[in-house]
């Protein structure tokens, strides 16, 4: 699998916020895959960049960052490249759907679920449609507008999808929420989900719900999702395919049997063995996640890996295949015979 | 501490206790309806255990956890603490006498004054008790901060400059000062990393053989209720509808609930979601609790007869102190017909 197969991918980002101690170097060395159809998880403890990379992709990032290097492909062009408007325009809420983690904060609740449901569709018209000029929609194209709501409401499985919209956001319940705003992002019938802990905020019998919703969803709609969590409980159930960070770098990426069942950074190792479905004995893992203000040289686990060779903090170590598609930055595995293999 | 409790003996015991919340002025607008959010809960916690309560959120857990401390007035039913009542007491009386249980918040952070050091508040604690020597109290406070794993210069560190795994183990260490033997940990490791988790959990086990504590452990990961629970009680809309000891409920659960709450957690090993069936639906309102099992109406194998008549707890085999209990009125078809079992 390499870049020229990816529906999208993201390629050596580095991104740094100014802050008031100095710069912070937030996504160091950030690789990602997407496949055509695949679920990607991106798993992390938190802080590592997951939030970053999604809204790297989104052209969202907040005022003060830089990219400093990298590229996001997407449909032959490089999403950092676009400008502001275009990316408004053509890929965010559209091209590429967003879904945010927390169903309580992600709606408004003065105004009517239909109307703000409706919002995208003003702006970017009907999947196949036109977008209306400057936001602008008469009553015919707004009636239209609501019945294509009621068919995605159908979709996600929301009970009373007609009456639903007309409801405010504290009638439903979280994990009704959680199908508004999955209903919201598939409404522009988009490529591309983006998900930021969707269900990390709700029970687990919610969680399943969903997470069967967006299986279901992605079958039917064709549809790539990549799926940041920090559970890897949930990275075994949904996901085809999975990236590990470890403060801002991608440690290592692959199919998720693989990567769960024969994890090969040391990070992952460790990380896992803290589950307490796997865990031996529950220890943790020696130290604490640097500062990305201070972050260490080379591989930024190295402080913290038993492993580490002094050759670990001198540079970043290179991506290799030790495993079919199965990808690790890390000095323990051989550099690949093959270097047309070498991109992440 | 007591040395006349034999391990494994009720030490702290719930008989049909109910609380109510709700009713009351409210801050704005209408007063909120009463719920039962304790709806006759018999439970025991034995010596020496950690035993785990799950279910979604609302069920009345923390509630529950409430009740016990004291701090929220049962409005029926008994609670005993080393077999002698300790109910039906106005709440500064009951708190007063159920000091021997102590209750670490979900979110130890925001239960920290910001403005006090962590030495300052851990001291406070111990005043408020009635350590009156200084010296005393120094000695419990570098004590217990050992204990949780800090050292010595935390007592003039402040609650914001504390990692989230710090600030768990300095909740711990404000409740541990106090000389508690039931420790009720609410949510403890919720909103932690997995490698932090694993510290924390470490320093539960340890902390609870080192100091002979009970535990009543309440929350909603499975993986870590299995991992550090002897017993589990499985609460749904104020009532528990199974108990066991943890290995009986994770490999043979009784209650259609609780096999669909077992299934639901999403496991490490990939593939099973498509063919795992979810439960439909949210919990009811606890407004408006159904009649008969409260579970009716979100399960696959109800009868008419269970919106007839509340099922009680039930042991499902004769004998001792390992008690599988289970509150369903077609649990020993459902047994029969082998149907389901958890994934
Ligand atoms: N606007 C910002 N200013 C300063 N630091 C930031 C900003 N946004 C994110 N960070 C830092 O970048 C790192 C990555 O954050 P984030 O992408 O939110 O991680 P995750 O989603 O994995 O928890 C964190 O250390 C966070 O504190
Ligand atoms: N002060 C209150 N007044 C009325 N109802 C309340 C109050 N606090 C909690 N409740 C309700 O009581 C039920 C149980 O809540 P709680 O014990 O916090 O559940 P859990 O800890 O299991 O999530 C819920 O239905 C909740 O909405
Ligand atoms: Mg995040
Ligand atoms: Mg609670």
């Amino acid at each position: 699998m390499s870049v020229d197969d990816a529906l999208l991918a993201i390629e050596d980002l580095a991104v740094t916020v100014g802050t008031d101690e100095g710069k912070a170097e937030i996504l160091d060395r950030a690789d990602l895959v997407l496949r055509p159809g695949s679920i990607h998880g991106v798993v992390g403890e938190s802080g590592c960049g997951k939030s970053t990379l999604i809204k790297a992709i989104l052209g969202l990032l907040p005022k003060r960052t830089v990219v400093e290097r990298g590229r996001v492909h997407f449909e032959g062009r490089d999403l950092l490249q676009l400008s502001g408007d275009a990316m408004a325009r053509e890929v965010r809420g559209r091209a590429i759907g967003f879904i945010p983690q927390d169903p309580f904060q992600a709606l408004n609740p003065v105004f009517r679920v239909g109307d703000q449901l409706m919002e995208s569709l003003r702006w970017h018209g009907l999947p196949g449609e036109e977008a209306p000029l400057r936001g602008r929609v008469d009553r015919a194209t707004r009636a239209r507008h609501r019945a294509h709501l009621v068919s995605v409401l159908s979709a996600v499985q929301l009970p009373d999808a007609e009456q639903a919209l007309d409801r405010y956001p504290h009638q439903f319940s979280g994990g009704q929420r959680q199908r508004l705003l999955i209903a919201a992002a598939l409404s522009t019938r988009p490529k591309v989900i983006l998900a930021d802990e969707p269900t990390t905020a709700l029970d687990v019998t919610t969680q399943l719900q969903i997470l069967k919703l967006l299986r279901e969803l992605a079958e039917r709609f064709g549809l790539s999702m990549i799926f940041v969590t920090h559970d890897f409980g949930v990275v075994a159930q949904l996901c085809d395919t999975v990236t590990v960070m470890y403060a801002g770098q991608t440690v290592e990426s692959g199919p998720v049997a693989s990567v769960l069942g024969a994890p090969l950074h040391p990070y992952s190792r460790m990380l896992l063995a803290c589950h307490p479905d796997r865990a031996v004995e529950l220890a943790g893992i020696p130290g604490a996640v640097p500062s990305p203000l201070k972050p260490p040289s080379g591989c930024r686990f190295n402080p913290r890996c038993t492993d580490a060779r002094p050759v670990c903090a001198m540079a970043r170590p290179a991506v290799t295949t030790p495993a079919s598609q199965h990808r690790v930055a890390c000095t323990l595995y051989p550099p690949d015979a093959d270097p047309a293999t070498r991109a992440a | 501490m007591s040395s006349t409790l034999i391990a494994g003996q009720a030490i702290l015991s719930f008989d049909d206790v109910v609380t109510v919340l709700g009713g009351g002025k409210a801050f704005l607008g209408k007063p909120r309806p009463l719920v039962r959010a304790v709806d006759g809960v018999t439970l025991d916690l034995r010596a020496g255990e950690a035993l785990g309560l799950v279910g979604e959120s609302g069920c009345g857990k923390t509630t529950l956890a409430k009740t016990a401390l004291g701090l929220l007035r049962e409005k029926s039913g008994t609670i005993s603490l080393d077999g002698r009542v300790v109910s039906g007491l106005a709440p500064a009386e009951a708190r007063r006498i159920r000091r021997a249980v102590q209750y670490v918040h979900q979110d130890p952070g925001a239960a920290l004054d910001p403005w006090w050091s962590i030495g300052h508040a851990l001291d406070e604690a111990l005043r408020i008790h009635g350590v009156a020597d200084r010296g005393t109290r120094d000695r419990r406070i570098d004590t217990m901060l050992d204990a949780v794993g800090l050292d010595s210069s935390f007592r003039r560190r402040y609650p914001h400059e504390l990692s989230g795994g710090q600030q768990r183990r300095v909740g711990l260490a404000r409740i541990l000062v106090l000389e508690p033997r039931i420790v009720i940990l609410d949510e403890p490791t919720s909103g932690l990393d997995l490698s932090v988790q694993a510290t924390v959990l470490r320093l539960f086990h340890d902390l609870r053989e080192r100091l002979g504590l009970t535990y009543l452990f309440v929350s909603h990961d499975l993986s870590v209720v299995q991992r550090m629970c002897d017993r589990v009680a499985i609460m749904y809309l104020g009532r528990i509808v199974e108990v066991g000891e943890t290995e009986q409920i994770f490999a043979a659960p009784s209650h259609p609930y609780t096999r669909a709450l077992l299934a639901a957690a999403p496991k490490l090993t990939p593939g099973s979601l498509m063919d795992t069936p979810a439960l439909q639906g949210d919990p009811p309102s606890a407004v408006a609790v159904p009649s008969g099992c409260a579970f009716r109406t979100r399960c696959a194998f109800a009868a008419p007869s269970c919106a007839e008549s509340r099922p009680v707890l039930e042991r499902m085999e004769a004998g001792g102190t390992a008690a599988h209990a289970v509150a369903c009125l077609r649990w020993r078809e459902l047994q029969q017909a082998g149907s389901g079992g958890a994934a």
